[in-house]
């Protein structure tokens, strides 16, 4: 979308080359080769433990693959320690790629703003006041803009998953992973948040990788649908191909079991 | 041996090698008074638990005023510090109440009174925390009441005090320092009496603190392994 | 053997005195354990190579030996080794060494009961290491440890009779100078006695009741 070319001729802004990873004995990903170009919006779908989610995690550089390489833009992905390195030199982290977890991860002891506005200050380093206007905006965005005082503790689920989107999207990453950000949630709560990441994808050139159970939305918002089994890739095509008129016996299967024509 | 005579070497450098007798001597001082040392944390303990476990029970009990005796009993023991009950015993109970003790009757029932009150809040706080379910079963089998604390509602919250009991015993041993200050001659009492018999300051000291660490450290090993084991057995049982 | 009345509120102002070095090694020694225990904690988790390894060491020995040998080893051994320090320092950094492991060992628990959902909810935002300690993690564990810290002051207080074997004039020690000289013991020691009391009871429920409320509060929330 954000680039007429064909996806062939622009090189691809993700790629995976013969990702392994291993959790003890168990592989969960077993190399795995996949190229996402920019603005694409991409829905893994595939049963659990089926190392969908994992992918997202060694693009964010949450952990690293026990082989393979991870690279965005070319550049491998570095995986920063979860605790260690307090005292590492300070580089200049550019924002790429941001994540959207199950179960919102929001910080407890700050207010909704505070927790949309506390990385765009201190990693983007942009002024208070900008920070704030950027908190409303995406506040608006999700349809939350009463709530910025609030905490954390005071919201439902789909409310603080809401509240997750919009300090993701604050910080304005090329990049966007969430990962099954429904599945924490009472069933009366999923729609409000498929909603607003549906209006995101609608109105946002960012690239999305979506991981989900929910077929239908997967339909609906993704131009690309990639279904993943036992660590590695059975299906990768559009939509229509894979949801709507599978060929393949294993994703028919999938689809038939979760209850999709 | 050797050991020692390097580490002299190396902690004050400027005097002359440590000569066997000497270091002999301080072996053997340093020996007598880990055994005192053990003794008294082996005695006061077991006061501690028996009385800690009584204490426990009527804090925890139907009785207004049991459990108002039993609270003050242990604010006041914890509230006030060890050192000043070991020196209340010592030197204000005797002519207050015509009974001596000598210094190891005073060292183990101080420590003993003393510790019986942290005892007493690890044991009640298992108690409060036994399973509702457990307590309502009990009852619904019609168990007599010292029959279900004995043979259902004790074998669950054993396990579950064993730990803080431990590290409360390496506590004790701690404390047992403290007995040196009414002339029990302990370890720290060994360490003072090698100082002023033949000197050494820096290599006496440092050999009572590894002392000391040598007998807790495979306490607080044990406590370790059977809260690891602990831990194990439940995951295990969980998951069946 | 009767209590002395008109004795023991003779010697009470002589007692208040050594209460007030007391309570002066207390709020120094406490301050010196809070920072020392805070740092600990964090490179437990964040230092490199030897470093978690060894404050695990220095916290395991520590706590395995009895703060009365630490103190005659400092106060012996230091001038030794020539740091030539006052009793009171002595006794200030003897206790600060000591509660700063205890508190250092508390400190990392209550970072590792931080789900790690927040460390990587960090790391998603791309937060620098520093800002997430500073602004995320260690914001989190101060209710927790609240409570903790609360009942180590007061343990530090009913340790401080041990400075007394170092010389410092605190109350312990001006009490059995007292007692020693006039062999008023019971007079002496109970007022001691009721001293402590005084000042660890209220205290203790003091903390006990703010951590019930700060417990109800976020019930409520």
């Amino acid at each position: 979308m954000a680039n007429p070319a064909s996806p062939d001729t622009c090189p691809s802004l993700v790629t995976l080359t013969r990702v392994v990873k291993d959790y003890g004995p168990l592989r969960v990903l077993d190399h795995l080769d996949l190229a996402i170009h920019d603005g694409e919006k991409v829905a893994l779908i595939g049963p659990s433990g089926s190392g969908k989610s994992t992918i997202l995690r060694l693009i964010k550089g949450l952990e690293h693959p026990s082989d393979g390489v991870v690279a965005i833009n070319d550049c491998p992905v570095v995986v920063r320690s979860l605790s260690k390195g307090l005292f590492a030199p300070r580089r200049k982290t550019e924002h790429q790629v941001g994540m959207v977890f199950q179960h919102f991860n929001l910080f407890p002891h700050m207010n909704v703003e505070q927790n949309i506005i506390e990385a765009p200050l201190r990693v983007l380093r942009i002024s208070m006041a900008e920070a704030r206007e950027r908190a409303a905006h995406y506040l608006e965005q999700v349809g939350l803009s009463e709530k910025a005082k609030a905490f954390p503790s005071t919201l439902s689920g789909g409310q603080q998953q809401r509240v997750a989107i919009a300090r993701a999207l604050a910080m304005q990453p090329r990049i966007m992973l969430f990962d099954e950000v429904t599945s924490a949630l009472d069933p009366e709560l999923v729609s409000e948040v498929l909603n607003v990441i549906r209006k995101v994808a609608h109105e946002q050139k960012m690239t999305m990788l979506l991981v989900t159970h929910e077929m239908n939305f997967a339909r609906d918002i993704s131009d690309r649908v990639i279904f993943m089994e036992h660590g590695k890739i059975v299906d990768d095509g559009t939509p229509q191909e894979v949801l709507v008129t599978p060929k393949n016996p294993r994703t028919k299967q999938f689809l038939r079991l979760v209850g999709q024509p | 041996m050797r050991r020692l005579k390097n580490n002299t070497r190396k902690g004050n450098g400027l005097n002359a090698v440590m000569s066997f007798e000497t270091a002999w001597f301080i072996a053997q001082t340093l020996a007598k008074g880990a055994v005192v040392t053990l003794e008294i944390t082996v005695l006061a303990a077991l006061l501690a638990l028996p009385l800690g476990f009584a204490v426990a029970l009527l804090r925890v009990s139907p009785w207004r005023v049991t459990r108002l005796l039993s609270t003050v009993y242990v604010e006041f023991l914890r509230g006030t510090s060890a050192l000043v009950q070991l020196f209340y015993l010592f030197f204000v109970f005797p002519p207050l109440f015509g009974v001596v003790l000598s210094p190891m009757e005073t060292g183990v029932i101080g420590l003993g009174v003393n510790f019986s009150a942290y005892a007493s809040e690890i044991i009640r706080s298992a108690l409060i925390n036994i399973d509702r379910g457990q307590r309502d079963a009990v009852l619904a089998l019609d168990f007599p009441p010292m029959e279900a604390f004995r043979r259902v509602l004790l074998p669950q919250v054993m396990p579950l005090m064993l730990p803080p009991l431990g590290i409360l015993l390496i506590e004790l041993l701690k404390s047992t320092s403290l007995v040196y200050t009414i002339t029990l001659m302990d370890l720290t009492f060994a360490g003072h009496n090698i100082i002023t018999s033949v000197g050494y300051q820096t290599t006496t000291w440092t050999v009572v603190l590894l002392c000391y660490f040598m007998l807790a450290w495979p306490l607080s090993r044990m406590v370790k392994r059977y809260e690891r084991h602990l831990t194990r057995h439940r995951t295990a049982r969980g998951q069946a | 053997m009767t209590f002395d009345v008109a004795f023991a509120w003779s010697i009470l102002p002589s007692l208040l005195k050594g209460l007030a070095v007391t309570f002066q090694v207390v709020v120094l020694g406490f301050v010196a354990a809070l920072c020392l225990g805070l740092t600990l904690a964090v490179l437990r988790h964040a230092g490199r190579g030897p470093v978690p390894a060894l404050t695990r060491a220095y916290v395991m020995f520590i706590s395995h030996t009895p703060l009365l040998v630490q103190l005659f080893f400092l106060y012996f051994v230091l001038p030794q080794i020539g740091l030539r320090f006052s009793a009171m320092t002595t006794g200030i950094l003897g206790l600060g060494l000591y509660f700063g492991a205890y508190i250092a060992e508390a400190w990392r628990g209550a970072i590792e009961d931080i789900h790690y959902g927040q460390w990587e909810a960090a790391r998603a935002l791309d937060l620098p290491p520093l800002a997430t300690w500073i602004r995320i993690i260690l914001p989190q564990t101060v209710k927790p440890m609240l409570p903790v810290l609360g009942n180590y002051l007061i343990g530090m207080f009913k340790e401080t009779p041990l400075l007394a074997m170092i010389t410092i004039p605190e109350l312990f020690q001006i009490t059995k100078q007292i007692a020693d000289l006039t062999y008023n013991y019971n007079e002496t020691y109970t007022l001691l006695g009721l001293l402590f009391l005084l000042i660890s009871v209220p205290s203790s429920l003091l903390f006990q009741y703010l951590e019930k409320r700060s417990h109800g509060k976020s019930r409520v929330a």
